[in-house]
């Protein structure tokens, strides 16, 4: 055991992590599946979404930013905080206009798929109706509003990777959005359907244009296997 | 409910009709002569797909456009697909894609052509007109003829299988893409589906032999109810043979001779206009050359047995010389003879499904071509119940600018009025109340033409049948409510 070494519990199963790690990479690399929506393992954290909110000692923290550090005990597959997420999805979807079965997301969606493994069977909330803006005015890449859940990958993957800063948010609360740095649209910026925020979105928001539908039904993402089984296959070799 | 009455004129209206799928109004007019003036069907369709579709993204049509129609959504699937197939400049799919489709096609109008007949069309052929309310039902049918019924449950249910193996899905697939398919048929999946296909042609067959038997016992009551002269519509394969996929806008008269033939899908315009009608929602479509007046036309089964030189499936072609031998060369005009029609049809996709499904190519992997984009796709294809017509524009930036759509019961609108205005004229003509007869009859006329009404959440059967006439100073004279 080297120095960076330090002991966690979670779930009352103890597992060794690395100094430096967040409670989310520490869980990734034993194997344990921690429901996240914002983050994305080629980008720093975000802390928007809170979907990866565990107990730490007891207390509410955002495992995507939460530093792991030694005798940490950590709650993450209860009840109550499922619940709590499934609320969260549940609005993200009531907030947007999700129209699933028609969506070429559908089937490869983070959101989606977080629904169907957080047991959200139909939203029990109203929906919010809200209009939001379609950009199509990029030749190869679209932004279509209506499926954003304002997780910031893109403005993050934008900035840190491709060095292009093309993207942010404008308005708060109810009313943030994202927001393109051109005066009309996505297609005045130096994005390209190759940049890596046109890969991170996980709905279909930030889509590159002409794929649709090509991969077929059973053959998507999350059409065998519920979202997180790829992270909980590792247990097998702990 | 509109009861109010103009013009010294009195009207009945039924609403809705029952075992139509969705909602339907059905007025008669009559006048101070209790003289059937005119009827009107009225449906309310499903509208705004045009304005919904605008700005959204050309491959996203055939899939987006599956929520307008709950009935046949495969069929909207392939004719956007077949549109966008024009945009992204694939003129000609690879042998995988094209007959993955076919099979599609097939498997939807197998499994809604056996829905139809057995649910919708059976309980006035095997009963009879006249019977009384609770036999003309589909549980009527299960209780009487258990073992038709059962059948009829299985068949549909092997055709949305083939939709699945084909679309992914049985309903909302996405199988069908601009240029081509995304997927091809596993050796599983092929093997499941061949396991059934001789059983699903034998019904087929069998289900033809009943319909074929009951029309024939009560010819001369079946074949003259809702029977008028009419020009039919359908598409037809290059060598004039029946293809419910794909092929050109052929269109006859009512004693069979031809009024244009071999159209082009991106020339429909100059042939085939829309009238809109201020007491409905509904377009009427005619044929240009022939006028508002005398253009209306038939599509759907019998327009296409009807209009095609022959059938290139062998049982389905003696059939249909079976059936055409009725009329003596000469197109058949009669509204009950869509059902034998419909069956001519089932049999043909069942034999489809034998010559598709052992045929490598459906394993190949070469699934979608593109070519020079184009910035307007029109197509068609021939749904269940009749030609359906997609036709957008595409902007550079990949966005549907226009979309128009003429779907299968608008183009039967003007005969489905015809069928109603008929029978109300034989039926109705100086009585002075609403008898079971009637009804019956107005209720029998229109599912004949199968129209796909806006959504298919009501339960068949189970809709309550409102009645009323109005007298010529507008008071109710008669009212009767059934179910
Ligand atoms: S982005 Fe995801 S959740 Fe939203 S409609 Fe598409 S598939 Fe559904
Ligand atoms: S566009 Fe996608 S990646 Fe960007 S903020 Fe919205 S959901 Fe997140
Ligand atoms: S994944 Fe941690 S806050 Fe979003």
């Amino acid at each position: 055991m080297s120095q960076d070494t330090v002991n966690i519990i979670i779930d009352g199963v103890e597992i060794q992590a690395t100094a430096g790690q967040t409670i989310l990479e520490a869980a990734d690399a034993a194997g344990m599946y921690i429901p996240r929506l914002c983050h994305h393992p080629d980008l720093p954290p975000g802390g928007h979404c809170r979907v990866c909110t565990v107990k730490v000692n007891g207390r509410p923290a955002s495992s995507c930013t939460f530093p792991v550090s030694e005798g940490l005990v950590i709650e993450n597959d209860t009840d109550e905080i499922n619940a709590q997420r499934r609320r969260i999805i549940e609005m993200l979807f009531v907030e947007g206009n999700h129209y699933c079965p028609s969506c070429e997301a559908g089937g490869n969606c983070e959101l989606q798929a977080l629904g169907y493994r957080l047991g959200m069977l139909a939203p029990t909330l109203p929906y919010l109706r809200v209009k939001r803006e379609l950009d199509a005015t990029h030749k190869d890449v679209y932004i279509d509003r209506d499926r954003c859940v304002l997780c910031g990958r893109c403005v993050r993957a934008s900035s840190v990777v491709d060095k292009k800063d093309a993207f942010g948010f404008e308005n708060r609360g109810i009313k943030k959005r994202l927001s393109v740095d051109a005066v009309h649209g996505l297609g005045e910026t130096a994005v390209s359907a190759a940049d890596k925020a046109a890969q991170v979105c996980p709905t279909g928001c930030l889509t590159v244009k002409r794929v649709g539908y090509a991969t077929p039904v059973g053959r998507r993402k999350y059409d065998k296997t519920p979202i997180g089984a790829e992270i909980e296959k590792k247990t097998a070799k702990v | 409910m509109a009861t109010t009455t103009t013009n010294g004129k009195r009207k009945i209206v039924i609403n809705p009709v029952t075992r139509v799928e969705g909602h339907g109004k059905v007025t008669i007019h009559l006048d101070e002569a209790g003289k059937v003036q005119q009827a009107r069907f009225h449906i309310i369709e499903f509208r705004g797909f045009e304005r919904f579709a605008q700005g959204r993204f050309y491959w996203e049509a055939p899939t987006i456009v599956q929520r307008l129609c709950g009935i046949c959504p495969v069929s909207h699937h392939l004719a956007a697909s077949k549109a966008m197939d024009v945009i992204v400049g694939a003129d000609k799919l690879t042998p995988t894609a094209e007959k993955m489709r076919r099979l599609m096609h097939y498997g939807q109008t197998y499994q809604s052509h056996a829905l139809h007949f057995f649910h919708l069309a059976s309980p006035d052929l095997l009963f009879g007109f006249d019977a009384p309310v609770e036999k003309r039902h589909v549980l009527a049918v299960l209780a009487a003829f258990p073992d038709v019924a059962k059948k009829a449950v299985l068949m549909r249910k092997y055709g949305q299988e083939v939709i699945k193996a084909t679309a992914g899905k049985k309903v909302h697939g996405t199988g069908s893409i601009p240029g081509g398919m995304n997927k091809n048929l596993s050796i599983e999946e092929r093997d499941a589906l061949l396991k059934d296909a001789d059983t699903m042609l034998a019904w087929a067959v069998e289900g033809l032999d009943l319909c074929k038997k009951t029309t024939l016992e009560n010819a001369e009551m079946l074949l003259a109810f809702g029977s008028f002269p009419s020009n039919h519509l359908s598409i037809v394969r290059e060598d004039g043979c029946l293809d419910l996929y794909d092929g050109k806008l052929r269109a006859k008269d009512a004693d069979g001779g031809i009024i244009f033939d071999q159209v082009a899908p991106a020339d429909y315009l100059d042939y085939i206009a829309e009238e809109v009608r201020p007491w409905s929602y509904m377009k009427f479509p005619y044929i240009k050359s022939l006028g508002k007046e005398d253009g209306w036309y038939r599509v759907g089964p019998l327009a296409r047995i009807n209009n095609c030189d022959f059938i290139d499936t062998p049982i389905a072609e003696k059939e249909r010389q079976e059936f055409m031998a009725l009329g003596n060369g000469k197109p058949i005009n009669a509204t009950m003879a869509y059902h034998w029609a419909r069956m001519i049809e089932l049999v043909h996709s069942a034999e489809k499904f034998k010559e598709l499904l052992p045929d490598p190519d459906l394993q190949g992997t070469d699934l979608v071509v593109t070519g020079t984009r184009r910035d307007r796709g029109v197509a068609w294809i021939e749904a269940p119940r009749g030609t359906l017509f997609h036709h957008y524009e595409v902007n550079e930036l990949d966005q549907i600018t226009r979309a128009n759509l003429i779907v299968s019961t608008t183009n039967n609108n003007e005969a489905m009025n015809r069928c109603v205005n008929v029978v109300a004229r034989a039926h109705l003509e100086g009585k002075e109340e609403i008898t079971d007869g009637l009804l019956n009859h107005i209720e029998v006329g229109i599912p004949a033409y199968d129209p796909c009404l806006s959504c298919a959440t009501h339960a068949l059967g189970q809709m309550r049948l409102h009645v009323q006439i109005i007298g010529p100073d507008g008071a109710v004279v008669d009212e009767r409510i059934r179910g």
